[in-house]
């Protein structure tokens, strides 16, 4: 506010022509705008504190995996001599004795170097079998130089196989697809198209289905059980409906962890779930619940059976009941108003507690790996697995950038339409 | 209000079946959260009823040993560091937003909200490629770093909500009076909105305290938490100790969010009257 001081105010305004007023309007306003400025700086300033640690802690980590998917340096590193010798390689049939050269002393290099290995898995990731070839030529190569060494390739029938050489060219390429399509299930073929890989190592579009289908079926239950309870709590007096939400939200906020847990109690095979439909007659033998997709399906649908459900129910308190009566007394019968006056307003809830609730189930993984058997696990689970066990950075993340991708598409799709108001997760 | 003062037969039967059902999906939500309770009590090592008698023995197992009180010791580093950074940030954050005049709001809220929609796995595998890079792999400040990435939302949105009836005026009238903008922030805002920074903070402490796969990335075997020695205990052999952690963390959880919900909608009658 320093350019409007009290000597200019108090001066005689008679004294001051048009130009002069029109001088102290625009300082007016130009000091305005620069308090704003200064507002908007020190709320960003404010904001800055959890934006950076936000970037650290999820933003950087996520794209830094994100990267593997498609930038692989390990060979374009481990052989930079085949590298060159391939360069003028026409990708037909074999290259010249020159890249089998420049690939034993690469192959040398590294085995001084002590990388053989790193490079042994690389390549076997692409090649399925390439570990041991590369492992066993590596060792044949150790007393040989010069044309032994170029004997010594040729004498391991690997480094002549059709497939060898196409997978070492584009593996010396850093930027790769390889993982991607991989996750999808598809790979370039010998004429630089893309193809689907021949279905006995086809795994992840089959992954991927489980997942979807195992979201839509916990969403469509969720919908069948929460809806109606939702219409009774919004519906009910208000001392019984605090009782009802109540008996929702205390599973809400038990953990994951716990009610998977007690899960796997209630789902042994002389556990209460057993128990319970033997007794109510739908079965004469205990069912193998636990490590099964139905298993897995149930437990899944008590845990996101709130999340439905909250949404639903914030939209159906709002609706007011003299609509319905006011359809009825206009002739409407029951059916037919619940069909053309409640559905329509209560859908943007249906629509964002199901969304929200399939969005969440495409990130599974607690539950699947405790009560799925081998063959629920869910995209989640893979991950997982390839990051723990297999030590396969590459296939996990390219797994993680297409999950990312379907899980983003559908939260920016819920942000646009139904607006992030109607999230509710506290 | 769910039948009309002059029911016909039909519409007693519509609501009378209704009322079944919800009857069973009550059932169905609260049988499976209060199963573990009985069989924490129970004296016998198996899952089945009736009991075979009472007894605390799985709860000394949990509290009295070793391997179970360093996961619980561990738990609280963890959940503590948590919700005192996501707490303090979070609420600075929900302060700059709730001013309409910040740049790129309509940007920033997705982003802030999007930890709780990417699948835990990729944050958590994200997180451990790029710790053991810069060195924060299996210590405490990497878990509390990737915990408060998960937990700050929840205050984002808690704090927001008790400050989108907090009156900016107040926050004038005290710069009018002289105070300077940390005094008017503690002895004029802070108190008008901890109702919802003190439920932020619960709900940032028991997202930390549940967190299980995050933990099972980043932690050494020293720094297990509660969760994952109920999850490596799941995956082994079913012990009826589990049972008795499960009952304790579910107590936890619930008592703070009792208490966090009670908070938050007193910050909000507080706005109404």
């Amino acid at each position: 506010m320093s350019a409007l001081q009290p000597s200019e105010l108090d001066r005689p305004t008679l004294a001051r022509d048009r130009s002069a007023a029109d001088a102290d309007l625009k300082s007016v306003s130009a000091a305005l705008r620069r308090a704003e400025f200064g507002d908007r700086m020190r709320s960003l300033l404010l904001a800055t504190p959890l934006l950076v640690l936000l970037a650290l802690s999820f933003g950087i980590p996520i794209l830094l995996l994100l990267s593997r998917a498609v930038y692989d340096p390990t060979i374009a590193d481990a052989l930079p001599k085949t590298t060159v010798a391939l360069a003028g390689w026409s990708g037909q049939g074999l290259p010249g004795d020159d890249a089998f050269a420049a690939l034993a002393a690469d192959l040398k290099d590294n085995q001084a170097k002590g990388t053989a290995y790193e490079l042994a898995k690389s390549l076997n990731a692409r090649l399925p079998g390439a570990r041991s070839q590369v492992l066993k030529t590596v060792r044949k190569l150790e007393s040989a130089d010069g044309q032994a060494a170029l004997e010594a390739m040729k004498s391991v029938p690997f480094w002549s196989a059709p497939s060898t050489w196409p997978t070492i060219r584009s593996g010396t390429n850093s930027l790769t697809s390889f993982y991607l399509l991989s996750a999808l299930d598809l790979r370039w073929n010998a004429a630089g198209g893309i193809e689907r890989v021949p279905p006995e190592q086809a795994i992840f579009i089959q992954v991927f289905l489980r997942t979807f289908f195992v979201a839509a079926s916990v969403t469509l239950a969720t919908l069948i059980l929460g809806f109606p309870l939702a219409y009774l709590i919004a519906n009910a007096p208000k001392g019984l409906a605090a009782i009802l939400i109540v008996a929702v939200l205390l599973p809400f906020w038990t953990s994951i962890l716990v009610r998977t847990a007690a899960w796997t109690v209630l789902l042994q095979k002389f556990g209460l779930a057993n128990d319970f439909l033997l007794f109510i007659g739908v079965i004469s033998d205990r069912l193998d619940l636990m490590y099964s997709r139905i298993g897995l399906i149930i437990a899944m649908t008590h845990i996101q059976l709130p999340f439905t459900l909250l949404p639903i129910y914030s939209v159906m308190r709002t609706i007011p009941p003299s609509q319905m009566k006011a359809a009825y007394s206009l002739g409407a019968r029951p059916f037919t108003a619940f069909r053309r006056i409640y559905i329509p307003q209560v859908f943007p809830g249906v629509m964002a507690g199901c969304m929200l609730t399939f969005i969440l189930c495409l990130g599974y993984y607690i539950t699947p790996a405790l009560i799925g058997g081998a063959s629920d696990q869910l995209i989640s689970n893979f991950i997982a697995n390839y990051v723990n066990v297999e030590l396969n950075w590459e296939m996990a993340a390219a797994l993680s950038f297409i999950l990312l991708v379907f899980t983003l598409a559908l939260f920016g799709i819920f942000a646009r339409v139904l607006g992030l108001d109607r999230l509710k997760l506290v | 209000m769910l039948l009309s003062p002059y029911p016909t037969t039909g519409e007693r039967i519509r609501v009378a079946l209704l009322w079944l059902w919800c009857g069973l999906v009550i059932l169905f939500l609260l049988v499976p959260i209060l199963i573990p309770v009985p069989l924490s009590f129970n004296s016998g090592s198996f899952f089945i009823f009736p009991l075979e008698g009472l007894s605390t023995r799985w709860y000394e197992v949990v509290l009295g040993t070793q391997r179970w009180q360093a996961a619980i010791g561990n738990s609280l580093i963890v959940a503590l560091g948590t919700t005192v950074i996501a707490t303090t940030l979070g609420t600075l954050t929900a302060i700059a937003l709730s001013d309409e005049k910040f740049p790129g709001r309509r940007i920033i809220m997705p982003l802030l909200l999007s930890p709780l929609i990417v699948p835990v796995v990729i944050t958590a595998v994200g997180s451990y490629l790029f710790y053991a890079r810069v060195g924060l792999a299996s210590t405490y400040a990497g878990i509390i770093l990737a915990h408060t990435a998960l937990a700050s939302p929840f205050v984002v949105v808690t704090v927001g909500a008790s400050l989108t009836g907090f009156d900016r005026n107040l926050m004038r009238a005290a710069a009018i009076s002289g105070a300077k903008p940390l005094t008017s922030f503690f002895r004029v805002m802070l108190p008008l909105i901890l109702p919802g920074v003190l439920s932020g903070a619960a709900f940032a402490f028991v997202t930390s305290f549940d967190e299980v796969v995050v933990v099972q990335f980043l932690a050494s075997a020293g720094q297990r938490t509660m969760p994952l020695e109920m999850f490596i205990g799941l995956r082994e052999k079913l012990s009826p100790a589990i049972t008795a952690a499960a009952t304790l963390m579910m107590a936890l959880s619930i008592v703070l969010l009792v208490i966090a919900n009670l908070l938050a909608r007193r910050g909000r009658t507080a706005r109404i009257a």
